[in-house]
């Protein structure tokens, strides 16, 4: 097992906060969770607790973006997004180099429940304008998707993890924004995945394997700009297009597959995804079994699909 | 009516089923749930007396826990009073439970409202109280918030709107013990001086022990008496009480304790039953 997301985030960005000075961080107390304590350590003078006050965050981390510094505005998925008008005039329409991360995405959070489980925040934040939205796979990918949001120029949500993930790639790994990454090859049906189910995809894709089909698993960190070359050359390959998220299966990356498809290249596609339900309370591995999100459930469901086609 | 022996016995008693659950679950959260249980019993059992007949009741006084994550101490109160079977309580934060993390009202409608993103309870009671204006009737409405959670801005919408609608039949209870998850308080964004800006905004504002049910009584007296204006009692706390290495102890906000760590708390609490009892 790797680490989560949210800790390589923060590791990496009490790296970068000696490299960049005018990077600021900013948390609404839940600094101990979102890893944000590991820069405000290192750089008290630039680490801004603003207490449970996400909205107030939000403006704060606008006008500090707009004054010159990059801010980094942490909290979990679901409270972050949740201040949406502010984030849509204050950041959006303004353009501020406003990177929102937003931690404990997905019923991977687990007994804590619905209330803080980000379900419907890559939704909401794909349909602002100048928006990014960037969901890694692992931890070298958080690392390298963090080293080059300092760079980017305009507002990035981030989204991350609670649980460890596996991990998928080695140190030598190049993260390009707005590419997807092909992670195996195969014919019999392509799988576009993004976050955790990345790892499970994989791990899908090695049972099916066995089983004498080939799965091509594409991760998908950058949901929006999206890879659409990358979308419709595996659709027109492969047999059977699946699309894999922990979010709500309603305007995440699914929709964000089926609109690209629709537009260029109409074929049928199976998203997976919450069935546009809230979540629940029970353990993470419990949750991934119910909803069909771990590898053996990814497996087994595909490969229905690959026999009745 | 329960003295204030019974009720302490009752309280100490629902701490020892909270350290249960939580330590069963793996998860959860001790310091906020061990600071509330006396307040919460009080007004429960002495205050909106709820009781198996009353609990659905469209007349019932209301009750709204807008730090959801306190909610093991409300799961006890309603295992107590036998709404929720023990066994419900002791399969929280199981998948399928009705004892969510957090409360789900459509799972488990005696908790009145869904809460646990922070700030948003407050609103929430203060719909009910302008409802019960409207249909002229006499139920009250309570809800209780959490010090940290007061940091919210929509606490403060809700703070401003109140006294305009003249909601007597309102009445909040801060849970004052002074901690929330990043640290103390008064370091993470300070509420202070909280009696004065309450006042500022119009309220019958009241402080006491929240450990004191005499005090505790008096409150809610006084509360029930107030014309015209919605009353605010901050209650000061002791996040994680009774149990002597969770108290004022900021690491104990959202952490299950360890088997030998649930042994000790539960040695503990059991002690201060046979003071009482
Ligand atoms: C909007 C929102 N932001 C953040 C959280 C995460 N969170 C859960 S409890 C908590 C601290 C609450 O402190 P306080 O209100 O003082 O509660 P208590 O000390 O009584 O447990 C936080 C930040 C949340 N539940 N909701």
């Amino acid at each position: 097992m790797g680490k989560s997301t949210r800790l390589a985030f923060g590791e990496t960005i009490a790296q970068l906060g000696e490299v960049n000075s005018n990077i600021v961080v900013l948390d609404a107390d839940l600094s101990k969770s979102t890893m944000s304590s590991l820069f405000a350590k290192k750089f008290p003078e630039r680490f801004f607790e603003m207490g449970i006050q996400e909205a107030n965050m939000i403006g704060v981390s606008a006008g500090l973006a707009l004054s010159g510094k990059i801010a980094y505005a942490c909290s979990f998925a679901c409270f972050i997004t949740g201040r949406y008008d502010t984030i849509r005039i204050s950041v959006a329409y303004t353009k501020a180099n406003v990177r929102i991360i937003g931690t404990h995405a997905g019923i991977g959070i687990g007994e804590d429940g619905t209330t803080q489980m980000g379900l419907e925040d890559v939704s909401l934040m794909r349909s602002l304008p100048n928006f990014s939205v960037c969901q890694p796979c692992d931890e070298i990918e958080t690392r390298e998707l963090i080293k080059y949001s300092v760079e980017h120029n305009g507002p990035m949500y981030i989204r991350l993890t609670r649980q460890n993930v596996d991990k998928i790639f080695d140190d030598n790994y190049k993260f390009k924004f707005g590419k997807g990454v092909q992670l195996t090859d195969g014919n019999d049906a392509v799988i576009f995945a993004t976050g955790a189910l990345v790892a499970e995809a994989f791990k899908a894709s090695n049972i099916l394997k066995e089983k004498g089909y080939s799965l091509r698993v594409v991760n998908i960190h950058t949901i929006k700009p999206i890879d659409k070359e990358i979308i419709i050359k595996s659709a027109k390959e492969c047999k059977l297009i699946f699309t894999a998220e922990d979010h709500n299966i309603i305007g995440g990356l699914g929709s964000a597959v089926a609109e690209v498809l629709s537009e260029n290249y109409p074929a049928k596609i199976i998203r997976i995804g919450l069935p546009d339900v809230f979540g629940e309370s029970g353990t993470p591995e419990a949750l991934y079994k119910k909803y069909g999100f771990d590898a053996e459930s990814l497996a087994s469901r595909i490969e229905t699909q690959l026999k009745q086609s | 009516m329960y003295t204030h022996n019974q009720l302490q016995q009752i309280a100490n008693e629902l701490r020892i089923d909270i350290i249960k659950a939580i330590s069963r679950a793996k998860s959860g959260h001790p310091g906020g749930s061990l600071s509330a249980i006396d307040i919460l019993v009080y007004l429960f059992f002495n205050e909106i007396k709820r009781t198996k007949e009353n609990a659905l009741d469209p007349d019932r006084h209301r009750f709204v826990l807008s730090k959801g994550h306190g909610v093991p101490a409300l799961y006890a109160i309603l295992a107590r009073i036998g709404l929720i079977s023990y066994e419900e309580l002791m399969n929280l934060r199981v998948l399928g439970s009705r004892t969510q993390g957090h409360p789900s009202y459509l799972d488990l409608p005696y908790v009145e409202a869904s809460t646990g993103s922070l700030g948003q309870g407050l609103s929430v009671a203060i719909g009910m109280a302008l409802t019960a204006k409207i249909d002229k009737k006499s139920y009250r409405v309570y809800c209780m918030t959490g010090d940290g959670e007061t940091q919210e801005g929509q606490i403060w919408e809700a703070i401003l709107s109140a006294p305009k609608f003249n909601l007597d039949n309102l009445c909040v209870i801060l849970d004052y013990n002074k901690s929330q998850i990043d640290g103390f308080t008064k370091d993470v964004m300070d509420l202070e001086p909280l009696k004065a800006k309450l006042e500022a905004f119009k309220w019958n504002v009241l402080e006491i022990d929240g450990h004191n049910f005499a005090e505790i009584e008096n409150a809610f007296n006084i509360a029930r008496e107030a014309n015209g204006k919605p009353t605010y009692i901050i209650a000061h706390t002791i996040k994680g009480k009774g149990v002597s290495f969770m108290e004022d102890n900021v690491e104990w906000h959202g952490k299950a304790p360890n088997e030998k760590e649930t042994e000790l708390a539960l040695q503990e609490l059991q002690k201060l039953l046979v003071k009482n009892g």
